[in-house]
């Protein structure tokens, strides 16, 4: 229990209020290797092309299925070794952290807003709103997700925009429901009832009032849904429907080492170690944020 | 003859459907500018509905059947909710029950005392900002820039009390509804608060309707009193007749109930099962001759 630091409690100066936020941030350990991960991966995805010791795409048949370094057999030139058609094991999981993390970020945020801003109203409303919003929740929730993500990307077509599409479609009834709950108990509190009798109308009321106090929820759930997004990629991808599959991506690579893992099971490995890492990270940096940023567990 | 700030005449509510058994029988009360009015009962009363009413802020289950509530002459059953708002947003504010609730967790306090000031008095940030260090310094907080930077878990119940008292006086309301503010406080805090209150009332000249149930409040900072049961005035007065020579047998009970610090060996006595019984036949027969009536 290291990080139960005693730092002196008597500050010199009031800190102004980033100060604080941010000295909330830096004392969660979560967020330091969490957000340190995937700020890590961040950097990957757009250096990609300069980090990367080879072509992604790039074949050599002589060179296919050699280990990673410190195996026998290994060829220098590949850390990670390659697959079967001689791709660098390496270079494509660098590669595939930029889908990864486009469709985690740009997915979670989507689905977000649509489950927040319909768990807000459905919430607050109460009523034939939140009858309809939860019906609506029951019967999605009901629809097996990967028929549902395959019935979008086959409508769609396969590529980015449609995986991306697929999992706002599916997912925004986790921040429905949650959102949706939270903003109930909310909205029995007196607080409420003195923006009332202040004269602020509904609308202001669940947005600056309610809002606030459901955000820290949100954000541990935005992060976690960026974890789950990155393995719903994984698993499009593994059966196909993703990207082609001249675009290195961590599904595809599993679902290609799959095949050989008998001869080559690296190929298998890598991507998956970097997908349990990156959901990992997701998790932690959630609620290492969820601990740091809200006010009442704060000290 | 003046108009009073609020006249709630003959005011009767139903819990669901008209013909259920009221919770409110006949009220009338009147509040002249600058009283504290008491409204006093114990639990089920009606005390709180009826300051719910007047902030229209009624639950769903609760129906005013009849009767009026005027402020300045205005009926403010009559108004749509938006027209309500705009009466009574910067007119009438609260001092909620439960402080530890009535802030809002999630937001800083200069958030909180700024809110009405913007909207109604159309403040710039800047002033709005000054004004509410001025009434934190009013309801004497001490660090009130401090205050001002802080979230409602880091005060203590009484200071955070206070914020909502400067809350309530900053648009100099002409009414203000303080629904039973000290119960959730601790004894010597209670006293200050309401010192406060009295004070901050005496220095605006604002009306206050005090809901409490505690005689030794009312004592404390009431000019009149009105005392419920069930729904229905068994008394009202200035508080010193109300105190000194109560007429119903229920206040006297009542009066035989608070414990005497002055007096030891008086007071703690049990409302008699009587009393008891003679109100709620009073009001038995109240509702037969409304019954006739209507």
């Amino acid at each position: 229990m290291a990080e139960i630091a005693t730092a002196a409690p008597v500050p010199a100066a009031p800190p102004s209020r980033l100060a604080k936020t941010l000295r909330a941030l830096v004392a969660q350990p979560k967020v330091i290797w969490g957000g340190g991960f995937i700020l890590f991966l961040l950097l990957l995805a757009l250096a990609a092309p300069f980090i990367a010791p080879h072509d992604p795409l790039a074949q050599d048949l002589m060179a296919g299925t050699l280990p990673p370094v410190g195996f026998a057999e290994h060829d220098a030139a590949y850390l990670l070794g390659t697959d079967d058609l001689g791709r660098d094991v390496l270079s494509r999981l660098i590669y595939g952290t930029r889908i990864a993390l486009t469709v985690a970020v740009i997915a979670a945020v989507l689905a977000a807003l649509v489950g927040t801003i319909l768990g807000l109203l459905a919430g607050y409303y109460g009523g034939i709103v939140d009858t309809v919003v939860s019906r609506l929740i029951e019967i999605w929730m009901a629809f097996p997700p990967v028929l549902l993500s395959i019935l979008v990307v086959a409508i769609m077509g396969s590529g980015v925009t449609s995986v991306i599409a697929a999992i706002a479609i599916i997912d925004w009834t986790r921040f429905a429901r949650v959102v949706r709950a939270e903003t109930m108990a909310q909205a029995q509190a007196d607080y409420v009832t003195a923006a009332r009798t202040l004269g602020f109308g509904r609308l202001a009321i669940l947005f600056r009032e309610i809002l606030p106090n459901v955000a820290p929820v949100l954000l541990a759930l935005l992060t976690l849904e960026m974890g789950i997004a990155v393995i719903v990629e994984a698993i499009l991808s593994f059966v196909g429907l993703s990207v082609s599959s001249d675009t290195p991506t961590w599904g595809g690579m599993i679902a290609q080492g799959r095949q050989i893992i008998y001869q080559a099971w690296w190929v298998f490995a890598a991507p998956l170690a970097a997908l349990f890492a990156t959901v990992l990270a997701f998790n932690q940096l959630g609620d290492g944020l969820r601990r740091a940023l809200d006010p009442v567990m704060q000290r | 003859m003046t108009v009073p700030l609020l006249a709630v005449s003959h005011l009767n509510a139903v819990v669901g459907r008209a013909g259920n058994a009221p919770v409110l029988r006949d009220v009338s009360l009147t509040i002249a500018r600058g009283e504290v009015h008491g409204l006093v009962g114990e639990s089920g009363a009606g005390k709180s509905t009826i300051a719910k009413a007047i902030l229209g802020i009624l639950p769903h289950g609760i129906r005013i059947t009849g009767g009026s509530i005027a402020l300045e002459g205005e009926d403010l059953l009559t108004f749509d909710a938006v027209t309500l708002r705009q009466k009574l947003g910067p007119a009438v504010s609260l001092i909620p029950q439960d402080p530890q609730t009535a802030l809002n967790p999630g937001r800083r306090i200069e958030a909180q005392l700024t809110d009405g000031l913007r909207l109604w008095k159309g403040m710039s940030a800047k002033d709005a900002h000054a004004r509410a260090l001025q009434l934190l310094e009013e309801v004497q907080m001490r660090e009130p820039a401090r205050v001002m930077r802080s979230f409602p878990h880091e005060l203590s119940g009484g200071m955070r009390q206070r914020v909502l008292i400067a809350a309530a006086f900053a648009l100099e309301p002409k009414l203000v509804i303080a629904d039973e503010p000290t119960t959730a406080l601790d004894v010597t805090v209670q006293k200050q608060i309401l010192r406060l209150i009295r004070s901050m009332q005496e220095r605006h000249g604002t009306g206050v309707v005090f809901v409490t149930h505690d005689l030794g409040v009312v004592a404390q900072i009431c000019d009149r009193a009105t005392l419920l049961y069930m729904g229905k005035v068994m008394e009202q007065g200035n508080v010193s007749d109300l105190l000194n020579k109560p007429r119903h047998a229920y206040t006297k009970a009542l009066m035989e109930a608070c414990p005497r610090y002055d007096q030891p060996g008086r007071g703690l006595a049990p409302v008699p099962e009587e009393v008891f019984a003679a109100c709620r036949a009073e009001i038995a027969a109240f509702d037969q001759a409304g019954a006739g009536h209507g």
